[in-house]
């Protein structure tokens, strides 16, 4: 039976005069395809290439393509003509040179391949005190930038080096005829050699004035200590031997007074035999030393200055009237009374940029007599005079500077007073730029010069008196530069190379030892005796500073940024990418507000949908100076009416696009203080930050950060403050190490790798992570990457700040929750850090797990464990399923999601061909689509023992190294062979502070911490 | 589709070929035959004995003098046209002397070759120099000319007498003429049975071979997967060796010949690959150390020539490296401009493999040629093996460490033989199966 019904498609089809029916009958649409829109065009009509024939070409170039795939590339190989004795291509060379730059310093080992510098390691030798920090391991890329002024120029245009000598000599002549003053501004020389030329030049030029001028200036310390023992110099404090450290304001584990004093410090923060220093610190921003202290007090400049001076009242025994707050008093009077009881096994330090301030501090120390407080081999990396470069600036404005001769430095971009410095540079007849790169002030110059490199170049530094270190290059200056000192020799007539003038001038210093002895160790150590003091009103300096009036309004304390310094690097990828240790924001400057104060100006963080951190953009204004749009961070631990800002950032000239973040806080560092009245107000929008750290606190989980203070670790057995996990088993608690899936191998035979690493030596100084980068080609990701959490660093610093004042109140508060709702209430409250918390800091990288999680889920088996203890990863075996990552509990594993090699879209280093000269040969670069993580540097450990084997003897006790092991200056990081029972790391291992990260996952992992013991 | 009678070209191409094989081997035979009487018997010239005196040339000029063109001192060939025998004994025994007593003709050659003094042979005595002059006055050899190029070129054996090629092909012609006569007597028979009304059984019309065999499709079936399987076995094979340069043999921008070096010479691999010794690369040496040989040695010794590769030809590429190296020959110094050699890199491993020649080499004390192959008698070098995965593995699994003498292997050594029970550990008891071992 068929039906009657009558389906229809559309009510139109109901009408049956409706002439679309009709329409549709016949055609499938109703109105006439517009093919003439896209057919219309003539050209295509008359095309000899019909579809057909672009199928057959795409066909065609398709199976061409694919079949040359299947031949190989022919490779080219060209040995040397003449191959240098010394290089033997695929082993290493080192060499010992040292760094100074005007304001990093290092003494340095560089390796180099096949004649590349590729990397900088700490020289060890004895009498080399200063080791690279993470700007000086990441300077070997900034050899390679791409952006050096690679030829003179003269007014814009390339210029040969003839023509920039006739011409600096012309305008030097000219001078001399119009008695036109000649004005050399350098950045400190430290350099024997180029200060006995710089002498030399002033005795032929008789109207001549040298400027030091320090980019980040340490005037007033250095005019308090040269009022006191006449040598402008700073005094080089040994942290290693005092039980009690006062800091007030100084962040010398950062770049205070030029830093490096991390080695000695964590020294004294290791427990043994029951002891270990104290550490006081009061200051404004949160730094890396305050988060080292054991006790940190958050005080505006001017309470630190009051506090200064109480501090002077009571170790001195003066009675100057100090403005305090009862309970900030009762704070500095026991640090105080501490510091006085701890006589010459205490110091104190200050970073207040007040000469009065500094004096006191002097006389502080001298009435200690402390032993970490000496004159003798003082540092001689900062000489800059405020009122020098003031006079320099008033001289141009006049008009009275005829040749303006500039080295190491960028005033355009680091003055405060810019503006005037432009037109004053106007008004000078030539200005010569000696510079790295075509920068703010080279631009603007009339000679740029490009001198090479401190990895290019010869040279002698006294970083501290006494010891006298050689600079000596590792690579042929790779573009058409010359040194600085090469000119000033042909300006000066001096016959000969700079390296003859050294190497002369050094047979003075060296007395009878041999050039080509001290040249291999780097230094030569003289000695230097202490200076005596002359006669100085302490009592006036103090009555000065207690005297001194707070800033109107809030207070912007300036800094600089651990991976940032003085901004010199800024075009330097691995620096930009380095996350800042306390906010772990890369690729930006920010203002850092205390929690209060972003509540009473409106300033916000927050971590937004896809994990990024926002955050308000503020408006900074000094003393009638603008910036709009800075970022605000909110940061945990900064004085409640002051603001901090890092200088640094906000470059313009001569860095990629990328590079070119943040904003010029120079602008706002007036007559070189770092103190200023500013006025923060909110702007619109938000920025996106660049943070690896969401999670600021722990919220109790004591078994991540293990802490436990002095009384305690001395008083008490070790499990009640390095506790073991307990699982319960068939109904027992028993050690959750104790209960596992998997067997055990026996790893008692050969090498067994182990990676120590101690909370308490750790100042999260960030030296390693650069380390980490050089040696294992790590790629950077850029901006937005690492805002999507696909940051690339192989080891991270993780940073922890305490909800409450500690974190053993954390652990409590987490342990007394009784009850969901209650849960659910105070961990919200634990996500946020305490306003002046506890910060610990905590590297992680993989932990190379006995039993690891990851290599069971791989479907392809291309991670898996050698017998040494490490977590192998084939790169070639790798799919790319991520399972791995996701069953990490340790979150250590790093996905490339592009390519980051060879691709514009990640314009940095490897992008270009010179960058990529600092890969390292050893090392697999990973393509897109591939796991990587930390290898515990598999080709270091190889290569060491294959150098005992073909030696044949056996490997000495500490001769293995991995990159942040041996990059670790403060001894946070041992490395070693825990089957080797002479080595550090097995008794290190053996040491009851020992505990494993996550150890009730039963991860077994090859990678150790130390409990961290907080003295107080 | 022209495929109809292809067996029978083959057949008689197979043929045609044995036949040329025959007739050129008897030719070259012949040849040899008669090459004893192409050498002649050296002219001796004056009082000395030539052939003592070559022993002595190569004893105690050759370092520094040619017989035909300059060295470290003058070309040699007529030297007593220049000098008389008296002058030649005084300079010979003591040239600094002679120097010194400012004799012109010693004072130039002195200034003209770079003011080196030649070193003084009193040992010898004037009989011993005049067998040296002797040596030096031969008329210089022309170079032979190649008799019969081609011939003996197609000549494929070099062996003395009969070669068993003649032999087969001699018994294979006797088969052929033996099927011919079968046949020819065959058909007689035919044609003397017709002829005598004997009838031949008529052969049964039987199903054709192709169609029996569709008919059977168990057979069918059964081919069908062999076919398969054979197909996918190639295919396989195909695909497994993209990507692997076994016996890849380049053409160089200088001919090196391995053979003449490492084979005939007899030097030492490592002489001139000194990095393998403590390196991960075995280095490709730098022309410098070319050079060490090179600037006495400027031309190849007629004996090294072979058929394929003549004198000239070698000459030419020692003069490349010359030009290379910027080494003028006649004024024997370097002028300073170099062009470096791009060599065609033979064995490429990929990036994500880590391999230290240095490790195999120095510590395993393995021979190169285990990988490389008889190197000594590549004239091309080429890649021997196949450098893949599974050949590296191979032989971890298969070697014993060489643990003798090396105190880095002491410890390891007793605890592992104990584990395993065995004197011997091979690489792969070792470890040497680990990933992280060459990947990283």
């Amino acid at each position: 039976m068929s039906s009657n019904k009558k389906y229809w498609k559309s009510v139109e089809e109901l009408d049956e005069n409706s002439s679309i029916v009709e329409a549709l009958r016949n055609n499938e649409f109703v109105e006439e395809i517009p093919t003439d829109e896209f057919l219309g065009n003539e050209a295509l009509a008359s095309s000899s290439t019909s579809r057909r024939d672009f199928l057959k070409y795409v066909g065609f170039s398709t199976a061409a393509v694919t079949l040359a795939a299947c031949e190989g590339p022919v490779n080219k190989s060209i040995p040397y003509v003449l191959q240098p004795e010394q290089i033997i291509p695929g082993v290493a060379d080192y060499y010992a040179t040292t760094v100074f730059d005007g304001f990093d310093f290092a003494n340095i080992l560089v390796k180099t391949r096949e004649g590349r510098p590729i990397k900088i390691e700490n020289n060890t030798i004895e009498g080399a005190r200063f080791s690279a920090n993470a700007r000086v391991h990441a300077s070997v890329l900034s050899l390679y930038d791409s952006l050096r002024l690679k030829e003179p120029k003269i007014s814009g245009k390339d210029a040969s080096w003839s023509e920039v000598d006739a011409k600096i000599k012309a305008s030097l002549a000219d001078a001399k005829t119009k008695n036109g003053q000649v004005v050399l501004l350098t950045s400190t020389i430290a350099s024997p050699s180029t200060a006995k030329l710089i002498a030399d030049f002033a005795s032929k030029n008789p109207n001549f004035k040298h400027v030091t001028y320090d980019a980040v200036s340490s005037s007033e310390a250095l005019d308090a200590f040269e009022s006191v023992y006449g040598e402008r110099a700073l005094v080089d404090y040994d942290f290693s031997k005092s039980s009690l450290i006062v800091s007030v304001g100084a962040d010398f584990l950062g770049d205070w007074q030029g830093g490096g004093y991390d080695a000695g410090y964590a020294q004294g923060r290791i427990p043994r035999n029951g002891k270990m220093s104290r550490h006081f610190q009061f200051e404004s921003n949160m730094t890396l030393s305050g988060a080292a202290a054991d006790k940190r007090i958050s005080l505006t400049t001017f309470a630190q200055k009051q506090a200064l001076v109480q501090i002077y009242n009571i170790v001195v025994g003066a009675s100057v009237d100090v403005k305090l707050d009862a309970a900030v008093k009762s704070e500095v009077v026991k640090a105080a009374q501490q510091l006085k009881a701890a006589g010459s096994k205490g110091v104190l330090v200050s970073g207040l940029d007040d000469k009065n301030a500094q004096l006191l501090v002097l006389a502080i120390n001298n009435a200690l007599s402390s032993e970490a407080f000496s004159t003798a081999g003082t540092r001689q990396i900062r000489k800059g005079s405020n009122a020098v470069v003031a006079q320099l600036l008033a001289d141009m404005k006049a008009g009275g500077v005829h040749t303006l001769l500039m080295n190491g430095v960028n005033p355009v971009y680091t003055l405060a007073d810019s503006e005037a410095f432009v037109s004053g540079l106007k008004k000078v007849t030539t200005s010569v730029s000696f510079a790295i790169r075509e920068d703010e002030t080279a631009s603007l110059s009339t000679i740029a010069a490009p001198v090479p490199h401190y990895l290019e170049a010869w040279g002698d530094v006294e970083i501290t008196k006494g010891t006298y270190s050689l600079m000596q290059p590792t690579i042929r200056p790779i573009f058409n530069t010359k040194q600085f000192e090469e000119v000033l020799m042909s300006l000066n007539g001096t016959a000969g190379s700079y390296y003859d003038y050294v190497k002369s001038n050094a047979a003075s210093v060296i007395g009878l030892a041999s050039w080509n002895k001290v040249l291999h160790d780097g230094l030569f150590v003289a000695g230097s005796t202490a200076l005596s003091a002359g006669a100085v009103d302490y009592t006036a300096a103090a009555n000065a500073v207690a005297a001194s009036k707070p800033v109107s309004g809030m207070e912007l304390v300036l800094y600089t940024k651990t991976g940032m310094g003085d901004g010199q690097q800024a075009n330097n990828p691995w620096l930009q990418e380095f996350p800042d240790p306390l906010t772990r924001v890369s690729w930006d400057n920010y203002v850092t507000v205390s929690n209060a104060d972003a509540k009473k100006i409106g300033l916000t963080n927050e971590i937004v949908a896809n994990g990024g951190l926002n955050g308000s953009y503020a408006t900074v204004t000094v003393n009638g100076i603008k910036l709009e749009n800075v970022p605000v961070i909110v940061q945990p631990g900064q004085a409640v009416g002051t603001v901090g800002m890092a200088v640094g950032y906000g470059r313009k000239a001569a860095l990629k696009e990328e590079m070119a973040v943040g904003v010029n806080a120079y602008a706002l560092y007036k007559n070189f203080n770092n103190v200023q009245s500013v006025v923060v107000e909110a702007a619109g929008g938000e920025h996106e930050f660049a943070c690896v750290q969401g999670q600021k606190t722990l919220m109790g989980r004591g078994d991540i950060i293990k802490e436990t203070t002095l009384e305690v670790f001395n008083t008490k057995d070790a499990e009640h403050w390095n506790e073991q996990p307990m699982v319960s088993l068939d109904h027992k608690e028993v050690e959750a190490t104790s209960v596992d899936l998997w067997d055990s191998f026996d790893r008692s035979t050969g090498h067994h790798f182990n990676l120590s690493i101690d909370l308490n030596a750790c100042t999260g100084c960030g030296a390693c992570v650069i380390a980490c980068h050089a040696e294992n080609n790590v790629p950077v990701v850029g901006k937005s990457e690492v805002r999507r959490s696909r940051d690339m660093h192989w080891l991270r610093i993780d940073r922890y700040y305490s909800a409450d004042a500690t974190f053993a109140e954390d652990v409590e508060r987490k342990e007394n929750i009784a009850g969901l709702s209650s849960s659910l209430s105070t961990f919200n409250e634990m996500e946020n850090a305490a306003d002046n918390p506890q910060v610990a800091f905590q590297p992680v990288m993989c932990q190379h797990c006995n039993h690891a999680p990851c290599e069971t889920v791989c479907p392809v088996a291309a991670t898996s464990h050698g017998r040494q203890g490490q977590n192998h990863m084939a790169y070639n075996r790798c799919v790319g399923t991520r399972y791995c990552a996701n069953n990490c509990p340790y979150k250590v594993r790093r996905f490339n999601w592009f390519l980051y090699n060879k691709n514009s879209e990640f314009d940095y280093h490897m992008n270009d061909d010179l960058g990529r000269m600092v890969l390292n040969p050893d090392v697999n670069v990973r393509s897109r689509g591939v796991m990587e993580k930390c290898s515990m540097c598999i080709q270091m450990t190889q290569l060491t023992i294959l150098t005992a084997k073909r030696e044949g003897r056996t490997v000495k006790s500490d001769e293995f190294q991995t990159a942040c092991s041996a990059a670790c200056s403060s001894g946070a990081m041992v490395f070693g062979d825990v089957n080797n029972k002479e080595s550090d790391v097995a008794q290190l291992a053996e040491s009851e502070r020992m505990y494993h990260l996550l150890e009730h996952v039963g991860t077994k992992p090859n990678v150790f911490y130390h409990v961290k013991v907080r003295n107080i | 589709m022209k495929k109809v009678g292809n067996h029978n070209s083959i057949l008689r191409k197979l043929l045609f070929s044995l036949s040329l094989t025959v007739v050129f081997s008897l030719t070259s035979i012949a040849q040899e035959a008669a090459a004893p009487a192409a050498e002649e018997a050296p002219a001796a010239q004056s009082g000395g004995d030539a052939a003592k005196g070559k022993e002595l040339f190569n004893a105690n000029c050759a370092a520094c003098h040619k017989l035909d063109a300059k060295s470290t001192g003058p070309a040699l060939r007529g030297v007593i046209e220049r000098h008389d025998a008296a002058w030649l004994y005084k300079w010979v025994h003591n040239s600094s002397e002679l120097i010194a007593s400012g004799d012109a003709a010693a004072v130039k050659i002195f200034e003209e070759y770079n003011k080196v003094p030649m070193t003084h042979f009193p040992q010898l005595s004037t009989g011993d120099i005049d067998n040296i002059i002797a040596y030096t006055s031969e008329p210089k050899a022309e170079p032979a000319a190649a008799p019969g190029g081609q011939v003996a070129v197609a000549g494929a054996s070099q062996d003395s007498g009969i070669s068993n090629t003649v032999i087969l092909g001699a018994l294979a012609l006797v088969m052929v003429m033996l099927v011919v006569m079968l046949f020819l007597v065959n058909n007689v028979l035919r044609k003397v049975a017709s002829a005598n009304g004997i009838e031949v059984a008529a052969k049964e019309a039987k199903l054709p071979i192709w169609k029996a065999f569709v008919k059977n499709q168990f057979l069918v079936l059964v081919s069908a997967i062999f076919l398969l399987l054979a197909s996918g076995y190639f295919v396989y094979g195909f695909l497994m060796q993209v990507g692997i340069d076994q016996n890849y043999e380049p053409i160089q921008p200088i001919h090196f010949s391995h053979r003449i070096h490492a084979g005939d010479n007899e030097i030492n691999c490592k002489y001139c690959h000194s990095a393998a010794r403590v390196s991960k690369n075995s280095g490709i040496p730098s022309l410098n150390v070319c050079m060490n040989c090179h600037k006495n040695i400027s031309e190849v010794a007629e004996t090294t020539a072979t058929p394929e590769y003549s004198k000239a030809f070698y000459d030419e590429q020692i003069q490349k490296l010359y030009t290379a190296v910027g080494w003028d020959k006649n004024s024997q110094s370097y002028t300073g401009k170099t062009q470096p050699v791009k060599w065609v890199r033979i064995h490429n491993l990929p990036d994500f493999v880590y391999f230290n020649h240095s490790q195999h080499v120095t510590v395993a004390g393995i021979e190169c040629q285990k990988c490389h192959g008889p190197v000594e008698t590549f004239e091309i070098q080429k890649q021997f093996a196949p450098l893949t995965m599974g050949w590296c593995i191979d032989c971890h699994r298969k070697t014993d460490v060489k643990m003798e003498g090396n105190a880095y292997y002491e410890k390891i050594h007793a605890e592992l033989s104990k584990k395993y029970g065995v004197e011997k550990l091979t690489a792969a008891q070792m470890g040497g199966l680990e990933c992280g071992k060459c990947h990283y």
